[in-house]
């Protein structure tokens, strides 16, 4: 089970109290579903499968009172896989007070939260961790327990986070696709932090709009969400990559300005504390073609450079390289959306092909394709562990 | 009363002095009808609608809508979706621009991501209805050129047909035909032309209702696609005027609450 209970804290337990007081009618919803990911090529290593079934639920609730002006929020999710163990997990990802004041907003306990623009990685975002295990896009997260205010001011939003306790990364299991050449233990996770877990993280944001600019400035001062794996003994005393999760510095910009059909995007970071200091970027465009050949489906055509100035010393795959994607909106009665993307280093002949679509069956049933490709991986980049992994996954959701 | 006489024949004379164009009798309409509907402050309200394919098969959707009226530029709106089920929680903030392209802001719920989109997508269809978004966007004076055809009966009273031309180059039509009641300056029907100057569209208004005395509003509003058979029907309910709505009430923190 993914949940630390050191981590989530006393505020849970305070919220859970205070959420049972004050609820008297309000909203249940989610959405329960199965999934199959099923691999092209036989596996690298011979704990491994060709395909894995799994099914996952997410239910939330949700309830306003005094005029809208607060409300609670909760949202869990569980997967229950075949084989890979790591993939069997739950996370609150939501349990939460919110507060709404004359320009202010107050959130306490466990949420999730959004910063960044660009599309092909998400440099910026820092203050939820990744939950890996669930996808290799990184764009599933873990709650993260916070305290958290928002001035809202004439000039621009300003957002205090006190961050109550680590979350750590979830990794695929030995039996698990999609992982590096050695599994992952989380147990014996090493933090630079003399505090561990419990460490108090903090970030600030800044942020406005103006005209056509959106302009966001942060820092975050922490423990790193992504741990540098390093090859150890694990629990289980057989050979494991062991995370080590640094204190980092980190300070990020992200604008975006919309002229048009044109959204040009750039996130930037300087990282200290993780090695030597580093900055890292993601800048390109958007250019959205309004019903392309009369037929009243919009294509989206983004273009984005990923660059990290550790070259290859990065612990990202993505030092050079070059993001390119169409996104498709069919704009019809079904909700149907595509998006083909490439990411290709510049250095060798290594990129990564992905595809993710989906559609709505009648009112409440949803079917979502993602496929990827692994291609042309040389032995010194960090995918080549994963160059047998080429997948498509089918997901069967309904809603409620 | 006798006194008043000269002003008015003086004012006749200089109205026929300089006689009224076509295009010009049509502004005045639009701007009339516009300046009718000033002054309401706020207003929320429920949408349901019901999209048909030629086989009559149905799917619906819900929303909600909280609008401030802009002073001295476009309305500020806020969207948020309740079905289908998948896009909950979904919502949209528009600020309004009389001339300029709107600036929209699009919160995803699943990422928790308030994304900033471009509004120059006019034709676009709304949630895969047969409205695209400048039919329902806030239909500012200054996005339209006009032209005043002729007065006809519309629904039973009289009412002036005009043509008005989208100024932004982004639209997918060439020309509108609007039918407007003379009494009170309320839109009936409006003949969308496509870009290749085919007719595309028909929407009309049914049941108009009035609010603080004053303001109109339809309680149902008829989409038909005559090129493609399908048709949207948007009800609107639970009208609610003067909710003490601020500008403060329409940025990216409401966004997020998601319901």
């Amino acid at each position: 089970m993914g949940i630390d209970p050191r981590g989530l804290g006393r505020l849970t337990a305070a919220l859970l109290c205070m959420g049972s007081a004050a609820v008297q009618a309000g909203e249940w919803s989610g959405q329960v579903g199965g999934e199959y990911r099923g691999f092209f090529e036989t596996p690298l290593f011979p704990e491994q499968h060709d395909s894995y079934l799994s099914a996952f639920a997410q239910p939330e609730y949700r309830h306003a009172w005094n005029n809208d002006k607060q409300r609670i929020a909760f949202a869990a999710f569980g997967r229950i896989s075949q084989y890979d163990e790591a993939r069997t997990h739950a996370d609150i990802r939501e349990l939460n007070w919110q507060k709404s004041g004359s320009g202010y907003e107050w959130r306490v306990g466990i949420q999730k939260v959004f910063w960044g623009v660009t599309e092909s990685q998400h440099l910026v975002d820092i203050i939820n961790q990744t939950d890996l295990v669930e996808d290799p896009d990184g764009e599933d997260k873990l709650g993260q327990p916070m305290i958290n205010l928002t001035l809202v001011r004439d000039w621009g939003t300003l957002d205090f986070f006190v961050l109550t306790g680590f979350r750590e990364r979830t990794f695929p299991g030995r039996e698990g696709r999609l992982r590096a050449a050695l599994p992952v233990d989380t147990q014996p996770a090493v933090f630079e932090s003399s505090r561990g877990r419990r460490r108090i993280d903090y970030a600030l944001r800044w942020h406005k709009s103006l005209g056509d600019w959106e302009v966001g400035l942060a820092h975050f001062s922490g423990t790193a969400r992504d741990p540098r794996l390093l090859p150890g003994i694990g629990g289980d005393g057989a050979p494991a990559l062991i995370p080590h999760y640094d204190v980092i510095d980190q300070t990020s910009l992200d604008v975006q300005v919309t002229t048009g059909a044109w959204l040009w995007k750039l996130e930037t970071i300087r990282r200290a504390g993780q090695g030597p200091t580093y900055a890292a970027l993601t800048a390109g465009f958007e250019y959205t073609i309004s019903g392309i050949l009369d037929s009243g489906i919009d294509m989206g055509l983004l273009a984005e450079y990923l660059y990290d100035d550790r070259g290859a010393t990065a612990t990202t795959p993505f030092q050079d390289d070059v993001f390119a994607g169409v996104r498709l909106a069919f704009n019809d009665v079904s909700g149907s959306e595509a998006l083909l993307g490439i990411i290709a280093d510049r250095d060798s002949d290594a990129h990564i092909v992905s595809l993710e679509a989906s559609r709505r069956f009648g009112k409440s049933t949803k079917l979502s394709l993602e496929a990827r490709w692994f291609n042309g991986v040389p032995a010194t980049d960090l995918l080549f562990s994963q160059r047998r992994d080429d997948y498509v996954q089918m997901e069967l959701a309904y809603y409620f | 009363m006798l006194k008043r006489l000269p002003l008015l024949l003086l004012s006749l004379i200089a109205f026929n002095a300089h006689a009224e164009t076509p295009e010009e009798k049509g502004l005045a309409i639009a701007t009339e009808s516009d300046r009718r509907d000033r002054g309401y402050g706020d207003f929320s309200v429920d949408l349901e609608m019901v999209l048909k394919n030629r086989h009559g098969d149905e799917s619906r959707r819900k929303i909600r809508v909280a609008t401030l009226e802009g002073k001295s530029d476009g309305d500020k709106s806020h969207t948020i979706f309740d079905e289908p089920a998948d896009v909950k929680g979904t919502a949209l903030l528009t600020f309004g621009h009389k001339v300029d392209d709107d600036d929209q802001w699009l919160y995803l719920p699943a990422l928790k991501r308030v994304k900033r989109i471009t509004s120059s997508n006019k034709s676009g269809s709304f949630m895969g209805s047969e409205f695209a978004y400048e039919d329902i966007g806030s239909q500012e004076v200054e996005k339209y050129t006009y032209k005043f055809l002729r007065e006809e009966a519309c629904e039973g009273q009289p009412c002036f047909v005009m043509e008005r031309y989208p100024v932004s180059k982004y639209s997918g039509y060439t020309r509108q035909v609007v039918w407007t009641d003379k009494a009170e300056y309320r839109p009936w029907r409006i003949d969308y032309y496509d870009r290749k100057g085919s007719l595309l569209k028909t929407l009309t208004w049914k049941d108009y209702k009035r609010y603080l005395n004053k303001y109109w509003r339809a309680d149902e509003m008829f989409m038909l696609n005559h090129q493609s058979g399908k048709s949207t029907l948007l009800r609107w309910t639970n009208y609610k005027f003067g909710n003490g709505l601020k500008d403060a009430d329409f940025n990216q923190e409401r966004l997020k609450r998601g319901h």
